[in-house]
């Protein structure tokens, strides 16, 4: 390791913050990049299950709602 | 190889096979970006002029050069899709563009905050800079677009022939270092091999290149899942495997 301590990693002589913080936007990147696509399709997946869901209800109410 | 292309036309089979590949490549990309992000961050040596903010190279690069390659992917999608009609070209090309943006708005910010240290300013506008700023707006400009529209095919058209101009931008940001020598330095790594990089600061970045690579397919493929089934969603396949509760698990 190039560094002596945890401290000193952290610091990078000065150029901590600048180095740390493009890291962390980068860890911010990657996670909205594989997150986001997974969460939309379980939203897509979660909207056509319950339209599915309503229209077997609907056909199942009309078949037995009497005069019909 | 036309049957091939057939298949890669096919929602279902690319549905499946894009299933099995993220099985293996989600774990190698996240192993991948962890390995190189330490190996950048702590094990590799220091530049001797510009001290520990080089390391902001392996974060830089990557996204930038991924960010470059997306938008060959995307407008290759939108000539495949203007040509052929393919619908998955089509899905393709719509699920590029925010993954494009993201990387090119990290290529952007991370070279701001080397600036600051390397060059005394956050931002200057050098040929490099301003032509990636180009590019972050030629991928928010093909996301305006299909979300301006209400008729898919249309937009989708739209979307194709606004890439496919774009592309005039690609070889700008490649020789723009050449042309306009300024601020930004010339390319320092090549892969015939006389790249201006110690191995030592070198291997790391590969690694981390390779890394946000594979992360551009695992964007990719899980973008267009998730598009797929929503545009098949009326389909006997998709009802199929969400009424077997396969789906859930799958993305």
């Amino acid at each position: 390791m190039q560094f002596e301590s945890l401290t000193a990693a952290w610091n990078m002589a000065g150029h901590g913050p600048y180095v740390w913080f493009v890291f962390a936007a980068a860890a911010l990147t990657v996670t909205a990049l594989l997150v986001a696509p997974v969460l939309r399709s379980r939203r897509v997946i979660r909207l056509q299950r319950r339209r599915w869901q309503r229209e077997q209800r609907l056909s199942g109410e009309g078949q037995h709602a009497p005069g019909t | 190889m036309w049957s091939f292309f057939h298949k890669l036309g096919s929602p279902p089979w690319m549905y499946g096979i894009s299933g099995r590949i993220l099985s293996w490549l989600l774990p190698l990309t996240l192993l991948l970006l962890a390995w190189g992000a330490v190996w950048g961050l702590l094990y590799a040596p220091p530049d001797f002029r510009q001290g520990h903010s080089f390391r902001i190279i392996y974060v830089h690069v990557p996204a930038s050069v991924v960010a470059l390659a997306g938008y060959y992917v995307m407008a290759g999608a939108g000539a495949v899709s203007l040509i052929w009609k393919m619908k998955m070209a089509d899905v393709a090309m719509k699920a590029c563009a925010p993954i494009g943006a993201a990387l090119t708005f990290l290529g952007l910010l991370s070279g701001a905050v080397w600036g600051k240290p390397t060059w005394g300013a956050w931002w200057v506008w050098d040929a490099r800079t301003t032509s990636m700023l180009i590019l972050l707006f030629l991928y928010l400009g093909v996301m305006a677009l299909y979300a301006a529209w209400d008729d898919e095919a249309l937009a989708a058209k739209a979307c194709a022939l606004l890439a496919l101009v774009g592309t005039v931008n690609i070889p700008i940001i490649y020789k723009s270092v050449d042309w306009w020598y300024s601020l930004h330095q010339p390319a320092s790594i090549s892969l015939s091999g006389d790249s201006s990089v110690h191995s030592d600061m070198m291997q790391p970045l590969w690694l981390m290149i390779a890394a946000f690579y594979c992360l551009f397919v695992c964007s990719l493929l899980l973008t267009m899942r998730g598009e797929i089934l929503r545009r098949e969603s009326n389909t006997g396949w998709v009802r199929g495997l969400l009424m077997t509760g396969e789906g859930g698990r799958a993305v």
